[in-house]
């Protein structure tokens, strides 16, 4: 186990390594009018060249990115250019909201989408048929979209929740689950039905396996089968599924920020983006690779305990 | 986003080769069709929009800034007095050209890598998949939003760039459909005969490929609509060419003067996603056939005929318990399938086991004996059931009883033991949970008390080390010592009768034997019926008191193990025994087998 452990945690590094590195090289490439951005159109060519100076953008890419890393890996991701807030902080600000917000969704995900699943998969009839149809909806209708229509129902039409803006937890309980529950809904809505129907697919290969017949031919209860043997067998797959969900939540989460006005890390992200803001992009990349590595690195986890041969191999 | 890609990727694609036409495999769909149209119809009107539209899309009209449709603005006016309609139609086409542009990327940088990967294996492999799950692993809104300045600031390089993030989507897909074409032996064949590599590819594999692409690409296209007009809903590209994305968001800017405004822009990225799936399912469908799981296997029908019949026999037998047999099976059909035109497996087969009596059903592979089998147990496979006859269990009939019956039956007194050991044992779970679970379910006796039990049958079969085995993980003990915990399992609540279905086949032939002989030892000490299901007349020879004879799901003959091996009633059983018990010495490539059986139904003899 200790084994296997080790070599996810040392994927997950080189996977960090590779994608900063990746983005650095891309995102710094262009950063060379990066200085007249800041200082505006009227800027004299002697400003702007004093103020790549500043920032470092005169020096070769591989030593700013050398200074850039040593100074990461110690946890000091820079300065916004903009706000000249350092970004760890930002980060710090943003990421909790985003991820209070994913978790969340995470989390109803996966609570309706393995009864739907699992259900279908033991009942099948009109709810598998039903999940079909739901599914191709929820695909073809943009989240942002579904965002909006929640807004106008909830904040025009009927007002009883809040339709924009955040309350963070610490302040209130109950004011951070209101304000969620609208983004939350329009989050998980695209995704529910096709994991359901993953979740369903996995609970129908277990199902079929030989060792359901024998257990029950042993006389156990169908249900208990289910309950026991069934849905540990299918928990693998399932939790893929679920992983999967969470990256795109994720990605999901920066048009829903904007649309309900929580100010998380997809807001930070645009701003960052139209901005030109790099050394605040680059911080938004490395929380999001780590997140991404954590998230694999749990899923792995739960697996090898779920399943004693993933331990072993 | 991303995560979609997969979700339709692991739904099961068919694998037929590209025989069938897809176009007629669509247009026979209605929802296909239906969907074809739509897209058909959006597509062309966004070509010819410069003919189509009423007004030019960056016609300003004051009067017009959020007016409710009218006879000159079809659909009203938006935030800047521009006709909703005329720019509904204008964006179509900026919308369906950086989708086109994410699509091909993907699809030509995702087949080819995919290719390269599933034919030449190797390093390819490990490098072309490792860069896949890189990309899959991450949030593409995000990473093109980080992406968005250095690409130019232009939607169609953010596009482009979003096709390679979805090139895993076709990567994996042509990836492991070439590995499963690869080792397929028409592809040898063509190997051997000279066939350069590009042949190879294009004549074999890319046929094999086509449907599933097709499928993939309707979904991807989907996928790239819905971000691109995520990320022109965000601000992205040029505001003054319309998308349906920077029509969104002007309608999301003016939410509270003009609610209605978010409707028609979304309703036409709806539509098209959508046709664009159903397109793709159509295109499954008609490859894979209907969904298989439309039957399901405890949605038994009542008999409809049979049931007062069998309750009648009921009583009749209940009146003569003494002379009731442990099983008698009447006439029972077995089928698949829908109610209406079912595939029958099993057509008519009837036989008796006395108490303590080992009946035999011998066949060969098809010929319905495991059907037969299953449905004593009432655990036939998902969709099959059966259809008429009866089943009768110590003179109650069981064949449509209830689940909850049959469950109190299954265990305590009609156990079963699988053919393939392996396979049998839940993998998740320890040996010694696998035979203290049912235990304590059926016996109604403690955790100890079952522990106890569990170590004292796991002795009792044979196994040398049972402390060891019980803590093991089914992928730790070896195929025999698996049959031996199997039986073990299966005689732990001291059944009346057991069914086993070819017990011995899976097995190593110096274990077979061992096998056998435990089988007869435990019958005679529990004294079981059994029902042996095998396709070997040694195995018959060797325990079976009579035997009946199966072949295309009828019973041929019924008889005397004695009888069957001397005077053979039947052409058929004749040619089965002339085929395994022959007077001549065993050939020797098969000789173990046919050594170890033949020997011993001579013995027997």
């Amino acid at each position: 186990m200790i084994n296997f452990l080790a070599r996810r945690l040392f994927a997950g590094v080189v996977l960090i390594l590779v994608i900063t590195t990746l983005a650095y090289a891309l995102i710094y490439s262009s950063a060379g009018n990066a200085a007249r951005n800041i200082l505006g159109e009227n800027a004299t060519a002697d400003d702007v060249a004093a103020k790549a100076r500043e920032l470092g953008l005169d020096r070769p890419l591989h030593e700013q990115y050398f200074d850039w890393f040593s100074n990461a890996i110690r946890g000091d991701l820079g300065v916004s250019w903009f706000t000249s807030e350092p970004v760890s902080a930002l980060l710090a600000n943003r990421l909790p909201v985003t991820l209070s917000m994913v978790i969340l969704a995470v989390l109803v995900t996966a609570v309706i989408s393995a009864i739907l699943g699992v259900t279908a998969a033991v009942r099948g009839g009109w709810l598998d048929r039903l999940l079909q149809v739901v599914s191709v909806i929820g695909f073809s209708l943009p989240n942002f979209w579904v965002a909006l229509v929640l807004v106008v129902i909830f904040a025009v039409a009927v007002p009883i929740f809040p339709a924009t803006g955040y309350v963070p937890m610490s302040e209130s309980l109950s004011g951070w689950f209101l304000a969620l529950i609208l983004p939350v809904i329009a989050l998980v809505l695209g995704g529910i039905a096709s994991a359901a129907q993953q979740i369903r697919g996995a609970v129908i290969d277990v199902l079929d396996m030989d060792y359901v017949r024998t257990l029950r031919a042993r006389g156990l209860s169908s249900t208990s089968v289910l309950l026991r043997h069934v849905l540990r067998n299918a928990a693998p797959p399932a939790l893929t599924v679920l992983s999967l969900q969470f990256i795109a939540l994720l990605g999901g989460a920066v048009v829903i920020e904007r649309v309900f006005a929580i100010p998380g890390m997809g807001t930070l992200t645009i701003n960052s983006s139209f901005q030109g803001d790099v050394p605040a992009l680059m911080g938004v990349v490395v929380a999001l690779v780590i997140l991404v590595v954590i998230v694999n690195l749990v899923i792995d986890l739960a697996n090898g305990w779920i399943n004693p041969k993933a331990r072993l191999q | 986003m991303t995560e979609a890609t997969t979700a339709l990727t692991n739904a099961p694609l068919p694998t037929a080769p590209g025989r069938v036409s897809i176009t007629r495999t669509v247009l026979r769909n209605p929802l296909g069709l239906t969907a074809l149209i739509i897209l058909t119809l959006i597509i062309l009107i966004s070509v010819v929009a410069p003919f189509f539209a009423p007004h030019d899309p960056s016609e300003v009209k004051i009067d017009k800034i959020l007016a409710p449709p009218s006879a000159d603005y079809l659909l009203g006016g938006d935030g800047a007095g521009r006709d909703v309609f005329s720019r509904l139609i204008w964006a179509g086409q900026n919308t369906l050209l950086g989708a086109l542009i994410a699509v091909t990327i993907a699809l030509v940088l995702g087949s080819v890598a995919g290719l390269i990967a599933g034919y030449f294996g190797k390093a390819f492999d490990a490098a072309f998949s490792w860069a896949s799950n890189i990309l899959m692993a991450l949030p593409a809104m995000i990473v093109l939003l980080a992406l968005y300045q250095t690409l130019g600031g232009s939607v169609y390089s953010t596009m482009a760039v979003f096709g390679v993030m979805l090139s895993p989507g076709f990567f994996r897909l042509v990836r492991n459909q070439v590995i499963a074409v690869k080792n397929e032996l028409y592809v040898d064949a063509a190997r051997v005969s000279g066939l350069s590599d590009t042949r190879i590819i294009s004549r074999h594999i890319l046929r094999v490929v086509r449907s599933p692409i097709i499928i993939q690409t309707s979904v991807i296209a989907g996928i790239a609509i819905i971000i691109q007009s995520g990320l022109e809903f965000l601000g992205l590209g040029d505001p003054a060419t319309p998308t349906w994305g920077g029509m969104l968001q002007d309608a999301f800017s003016n939410i509270y003067i003009n609610p209605p405004g978010i409707l028609w822009p979304g309703l036409i990225i709806a539509a098209t996603v959508a046709s664009l799936v159903l397109l793709g399912n159509a295109v499954r469908d008609g490859l894979q056939g209907p969904r298989a799981a439309a039957v399901r296997p405890r949605a038994v029908p009542q008999h409809p005929h049979g049931h007062t019949a069998a309750q009648g026999a009921i009583e009749a037998l209940d009146a003569d318990p003494g002379k009731a047999p442990l099983l008698r099976v009447k006439d029972i059909q077995v089928g698949y399938g829908n109610t209406e035109n079912p595939i029958t497996v099993v057509r008519g087969v009837s036989f008796d086991v006395a108490p303590g009596e080992i009946v035999g059903i011998v066949g060969e592979s098809g010929s319905g004996k495991t059907q037969t089998a299953f449905s004593i147990l009432g655990l036939l496979p998902r969709g099959g059931r059966v259809l008429s006859g009866s089943i009768q269990f110590r003179g109650r009939d069981i064949t449509f009883a209830p689940e909850s019956e049959m469950q109190k039956l299954r265990g305590r007194d009609i156990a079963y033991i699988p053919q393939e050991p392996m396979s049998n044992l839940d993998p998740s779970f320890t040996i010694g949970h696998q035979l203290v679970e049912p235990m304590q379910a059926v016996l109604k006796i403690s955790k100890e008390e079952a522990r106890k039990r569990a170590l004292a049958l796991l002795a009792r079969v044979g196994i040398a080390d049972p402390e060891r085995t019980f803590r093991s993980y089914p992928h730790e003990i070896s195929g025999g010592m698996a049959q031996r915990v199997l039986i073990a399992g299966a005689v732990s609540c001291e059944p009346k009768l057991l069914i086993a279905d070819e017990p011995t086949t899976a097995l190593d032939v110096t274990v077979q034997a061992e096998v056998l002989d435990l089988l007869r030892d435990l019958q005679s000490e529990m004294g079981m019926g059994i029902v042996m299901v095998t396709h070997n007349f040694g195995v018959v020879a060797d325990l079976c008191d009579r035997v009946v004879v199966m072949q295309h799901g009828r019973v041929v003959e019924t008889n005397d193990a004695e009888t069957l091996f001397y005077a053979p009633a039947e052409p058929y059983t004749k040619s089965l025994l002339g085929a395994t018990l022959d007077d001549a010495p065993p050939r020797p490539p098969l000789g173990q087998k046919f050594l170890s059986s033949s020997s011993k139904g001579q013995n027997h003899a």
